[in-house]
């Protein structure tokens, strides 16, 4: 997420130099506009609060910069000693004081529209996303990294939030303050007010100047960064390795060499960028005294009081600052239309195909797969014409080197995937007439890839019962051998998991009690004790084994004990079922899994 | 940030010099709204044309000044912030090294890595920041009103009213603020977690049917950072129009009293606008520096994290050269072990219970150590007290017939190879990590431990040989390549006590047995640990140490162990079912 994030402030800088002309243009293309179009969908369901929004700005900005004319018209007023009409100038002020506070009540009053607004409709974006996730296929999930996606729920909604929210609060109040300022420049003097906005272009052009010259300096600056984070990854990120090897003095000096490179480069990117500020700052001041010279010079012809003149200087201070404030708010503006495209683009995915309504009631453990063929690569087959007729109570193993392929059969046996043709079905019920939360409480699944919830080892164990009580729980836990090692966290039962709390041995047997206390009729086991060291495999086979009594199971097998009791053993190499049968039959067939065993068994042996 | 203001020192001057400037070019800025009055009192009333323009000339060079002031604060602003920088990123790592793994540990290699970088960046901005406007705003809010009070006194005493309110006001707003923006990004975190979970645990979910209770989990989570969101936003929505009615009272006063002012002929028209000049300039830079502060208080948060990183002190003191008593490193020929426990418990910090309790056992000079238990039962733990990489917390760790904690970090770190069970390979080529073990080793040298830890069929495919470069993690070589590689960098080093912690895990059985046989016959003294998992790898071990659940459940050679442990036994057939008629004739596979 990191990552994305810094992708997103690289682009902000890379933009902030394109601007308005390249917004424009992007706002051309196809996609971008069908990008504003669902934008505003989501933004109309609020079109009061919106057309308020507006409306409350107008008022503010108007009045906001009418205030200045009125202190302008007091102060000319104040002529010269005894000659200062004192109700006249109260005249001013008394409305000066009205209009201040119903400026700032409409300014509030817009804020917290403009708040509730852009909070909204990010939540609903962010739960829209969530929802939808859990209703997208495995295929796309798998396809897809996580942290791109988790980039695209948090990052891209945030930056989108932010967006949305300096758009409502700043662009348009932006706009109405340019307008209304030319107005009222130009009701005062309109020679002045041909003189700002002839100058203010230049400090536009002294920015441009300068960013483009500081843009080099900050690529080579990450550059440098980027080996510096490399080098910090490999480093502390394995620190005890360079501690077991003594090279801390060595590592603190390649780091040394790299952080002096950093220091010089940073220093002349950080002095480039910062000299935009004094330099429209010159640009500004240059044009403000072109407004006193001009404004003093036609005083004297009598073309303008000093109360204007002095209206008119405040004006040419503000009237620089909803520019800059556009241009930022257009960048960001930019960057949330792209944010909000990949948002729109997860959330538009197709869902699964609709669920059937079938329910199973006490599965009995009949498993038919029926000619199936599937695979996950449309241009390469993998299974093909599939058979397999599982009675009650039947154990298969499913054996074959790495990566060939067994999880295939699992994800069709829960439904992760849909087969290409040919069907599977449960006690005769074709599976896609079920519905897919009937199919997967038939099964009890443990998965080689543990995952483990952030939240108490309560909450991880209840996964699949909530309402389990205590003594249920503990004897899971038992049942499991996860008890031990769950005594013995600070707080029992009660502590609270993360990623990195407990060993991935210690993640399997939570994973397996997890199982252990919902008790499903059929299981699936994905080499569910590769972490496991071979004497607590022993006492967890034996739990299996009683387990699996009477159950329908299917287990990826390591262990020969579970491959020579099962009922029928399925050979699997590269995503294809090459032989199938008992053991004794397939170790006289002499082929595959004769091969496979041999090898293994005398490996063992040789120790 | 106090803390680590030594690191600044260097860079005294500029983070003088840079402020100073600064204040050079609020001085210009101050006299702008002054000169303005001067042209309108003088040049206006008086119709002096020539007055007006030399007025005008006088704020273009005030302009222009104000900029190379404002350039030359840039730059030390620039210089001090970016090299103090680099000075504490240097710091923190060489800290980092000086650490034991104790607090290694507890600090977790990610926080280190965002300490190094995303917190140290944010301190740059901060000070950077910090130099160019911290000081500016207070100057220009002072400034206006000192320059208020050489105008007219009476007047300038609205602003020494309205200043202190307006500050009140806003870091009152900001004070209740900032803590819940804290809240805000700790929701934040929350709502990025569950969003995690729901991707990676999607099978888990799916399989268990919990689909509709992890999206309410979520929403419950997301809806909650959305009220905290809008209650921060309530608060800080106050800000701007609060003192933007303030101004506007202020504003109204100070025209009313300039009014009666001028009407007594104590003030001119001219004054009048400049005086309203001033108060406008006090609420731009109030604006300024509200935003400046929350930029700084995100730094101070940063500097803090940097801080309490440095202030981490390692638990263990080496002793150096000439501290070690003399009878000591004599008493070190005599002694005819290598290695000696004696009562060694150990617990790590933090942890509920001890991971290993009253262990004791002693091993010769030259002899092979196998060490077998279940996962958990402390074998990785009781090998990394061999090193020191922590202390034991009673009884004696001895090498040498010399308790490890009278050794300094070099000798310990010769005398001892150790080859990791997750197998770590750097960037760079595989003769500089190789190196990593002896720096002047040969080339000759490395091969002979490349030769002996299996690997020299994979250097020999390499394109390059020893000159092939790995990838950042050696991603470019799989986990059984890495291990041998691995294995041959502490070979490099012929330690006296070499220690492979189930490093060998990833090797087929009979490379396995191969590698077992070479270290076997390395020089006669190199005594050898082996932590396994699988009895083959272990049962010719000189000595077995069987641990179970942290403690030494039997010592001695396989047949010993076969007639006196029943923890022994359980573990070997568990892995030899077939040896044990009746048992059930099960084996690992794989």
């Amino acid at each position: 997420m990191n990552k994305q994030q810094d992708k997103n402030r690289k682009n902000k800088d890379g933009n902030r130099e394109g601007g308005a002309k390249s917004f424009v243009k992007s706002l051309k293309s196809e996609k971008n506009r069908a990008v504003l179009a669902r934008l505003a969908k989501l933004i109309v369901r609020y079109r009061g609060l919106l057309i308020l929004s507006i409306a409350l700005a107008a008022i503010s900005v108007v009045l906001q910069l009418y205030v200045p004319i009125l202190f302008g018209d007091a102060i000319d007023e104040l002529i010269a000693k005894n000659a200062v009409d004192f109700n006249r100038v109260w005249f001013y002020l008394k409305r000066v004081l009205v209009l201040a506070a119903a400026s700032a009540l409409s300014l509030w009053a817009m804020s917290l529209i403009n708040n509730k607004m852009t909070f909204k409709i990010v939540q609903d974006v962010r739960s829209n996303a969530i929802e939808h996730i859990q209703k997208l296929p495995l295929s796309y999930l798998d396809k897809h990294s996580t942290g791109d996606m988790v980039s695209r729920v948090i990052a891209d909604a945030g930056i989108l939030s932010d967006g949305l929210l300096l758009g409502f609060t700043q662009l348009f109040s932006g706009i109405v303050t340019i307008i209304v300022t030319l107005i009222f420049m130009l009701s005062k003097n309109v020679w002045i007010t041909l003189i700002v906005i002839l100058l203010t272009p230049l400090s536009f052009v002294a920015a441009r100047f300068i960013a483009s010259r500081s843009y080099n300096m900050f690529k080579k600056q990450s550059e440098i960064r980027g080996r510096q984070t490399a080098l910090i990854d490999e480093m502390i990120g394995n620190q005890k390795v360079v501690k077991a090897f003594g090279y801390s003095k060595k590592a603190s000096a390649r780091f040394e060499k790299i952080n002096d490179e950093l220091n010089a480069c940073g220093r002349r990117a950080v002095f480039y960028s910062s000299i935009t500020n004094p330099s429209t700052r010159f640009v500004n001041s240059v044009i403000y005294a072109g407004v006193a010279l001009t404004g003093a010079l036609i005083i004297v012809s009598g073309g303008l009081s000093v109360g204007g003149l002095s209206v008119l200087l405040s004006y040419a201070n503000q009237y620089m600052k909803p520019f800059n404030e556009i241009s930022s708010v257009i960048t960001e503006m930019q960057n949330a239309l792209a944010c909000a495209a990949r948002i729109f683009e997860l959330i538009d995915e197709p869902e699964e195909s609709a669920d059937a309504q079938g329910t199973l009631d006490a599965v009995e453990g009949r498993v038919d797969i029926d000619d199936v063929s599937f695979s996950y690569d449309k241009s390469k087959s993998l299974i093909e014409h599939f058979e397999l007729n599982v009675e009650p109570g039947m154990r298969i193993a499913i054996v074959g080197p790495t990566g060939c392929g067994k999880t295939t059969l699992i994800n069709l046996l829960m439904r992760f995937y849909d087969a290409d043709s040919g069907s599977i079905s449960i006690d005769g019920h074709d599976i896609t007439s079920l519905s897919r939360h009937a199919l997967r409480s038939a099964y009890g699944m443990v998965l080689q890839d543990t995952w483990i919830k952030r939240g108490t080892v309560r909450e991880n164990i209840c996964f699949g019962k909530p309402d389990a009580t205590e003594e249920e729980i503990i004897r899971a836990a038992k049942e499991a051998h996860s008890y031990e090692f769950i005594e013995k966290l600070p707080q029992g039962l009660d502590s609270m998991l993360n990623e990195d709390s407990i060993s991935q041995g210690q993640k399997q047997l939570l994973c397996i009690t997890r199982v252990m206390l919902c008790l499903p009729p059929m299981l699936i086991l994905d080499e569910a004790t590769s972490s496991i060291d071979t004497r607590t495999e022993v006492q967890i086979q034996q739990t299996f084994d009683k387990l699996m009594q009477g159950r329908t199971s299917f287990v990826v097998a390591h262990r020969l004990s579970t491959i020579r009791t099962a009922s029928l053993i399925l050979v699997m190499k590269d995503g294809k079922i090459i032989e199938q049968g008992k053991h004794d039959e397939l170790l006289q067939k002499g082929g595959f899994y004769a091969r496979l065993y041999n090898s293994q068994f005398q490996g063992v042996e040789q120790g | 940030m106090k803390r680590l203001a030594v690191y600044l020192k260097e860079y005294k001057k500029e983070s003088i010099l840079a402020p100073l400037f600064k204040l050079l070019e609020v001085v210009f800025d101050l006299i702008v709204p002054v000169v303005v009055a001067k042209m309108i009192d003088i040049g206006v009333a008086g119709k002096d044309r020539g007055y007006v323009f030399g007025c005008f000339a006088i704020l273009l060079l005030m302009a222009a000044v104000g900029l190379a002031c404002s350039i030359t604060a840039q730059y030390f602003a620039a210089k001090a912030s970016v090299g103090f920088a680099a000075k504490l990123r240097q710091a923190v790592f060489d800290h980092i090294q000086s650490l034991s793994f104790t607090e290694l540990d507890k600090l977790g290699t990610d926080t280190m890595i965002t300490r190094l970088t995303d917190d140290i960046n944010q301190i740059q901005n901060g000070l950077n920041m910090g130099l160019r406007l911290l000081l500016r705003s207070p100057f220009i809010v002072i400034g206006s009103m000192l320059m208020a009070f050489t105008i007219n006194t009476r007047c300038a005493l609205i602003f020494a009213v309205t200043i202190p309110v307006l500050f009140a006001v806003t870091f009152c707003i900001m004070l209740v603020s900032i803590p819940l923006f804290k809240k805000v990004q700790a929701a934040l975190d929350r709502v990025t977690a569950l969003t995690r979970e729901n991707l990676t645990g999607v099978r888990v979910i799916r399989a268990f049917c919990r689909e509709e209770q992890s999206v309410a989990e979520f929403k419950l989570s997301n809806d909650e950072l959305t009220s905290l969101n809008s209650f921060v936003g309530k608060i800080s929505a106050l800000l701007n129009p609060l003192t933007y009615v303030l101004i506007n009272i202020a504003a109204v006063a100070l025209i009313s009293s300039s009014a009666v002012q001028v009407n007594m002929g104590g003030m001119l028209q001219g004054d009048a606008v400049a005086l309203y000049n001033y108060m406008l300039q006090i609420i731009i830079e109030l604006i300024k520096l509200s935003s400046l502060i929350i930029t700084l208080n995100k730094s101070v948060a940063c500097a803090g994290r940097v801080a309490d990183v440095l202030e981490v002190q390692p638990a263990m003191r080496y002793p150096s050269e000439g501290e070690r008593a003399p009878q000591e490193s004599s008493s070190r020929a005599q002694s005819e072990y290598a290695v000696q426990f004696m009562d060694v418990t150990f617990t790590y910090s933090g942890a509920g219970a001890p991971s290993l309790k009253d262990i004791s056992f002693a091993v010769k000079r030259g002899q092979t150590v196998g060490i077998i238990g279940g996962t958990g039962s402390g074998k990785s733990t009781l090998v990394s007290l061999i090193p020191r990489f922590y202390d034991a917390v009673s009884g004696n760790v001895l090498i040498d017939g010399v308790s490890v904690k009278a050794y300094t970090e070099e000798e310990l770190c010769k005398k001892i190879g150790i080859v990791q069970q997750k197998a770590v390979l750097f960037k760079g080529s595989i003769r500089d990590n190789l190196k990593w073990g002896d720096e002047n080793a040969t080339d000759s040298e490395l091969w002979q431990a490349i030769t002996a830890a299996q690997a020299k069929d994979i250097v020999d495919g390499k394109e390059g040989k020893l000159d092939f470069e790995l990838e950042q993690g050696g991603k470019n070589l799989s986990g059984g390549q890495k291990q041998r590689l691995s294995i041959a960098r502490a070979l490099v080093k012929k330690p006296e006590i070499l220690i492979l912690d189930d490093s060998a895990s990833a090797l087929d059985y009979a490379t396995d047995a191969a590698l077992r046989k070479a270290i076997r016959s390395l020089s006669g003294d190199t005594t050898t640990f082996l932590v396994s998992q699988r009895i083959a790898g272990i049962k010719h071990a000189d000595i077995i140490l069987v641990l179970d659940n942290g403690r030494l459940m039997g010592t001695g050679t396989h047949d010993e162990l076969m007639r006196s442990s029943e923890v022994y036994r359980e573990i070997y057939f568990s892995q030899f079912p077939n040896e044990k008629a009746g048992y059930e004739k099960s084996l690992l596979l794989n």
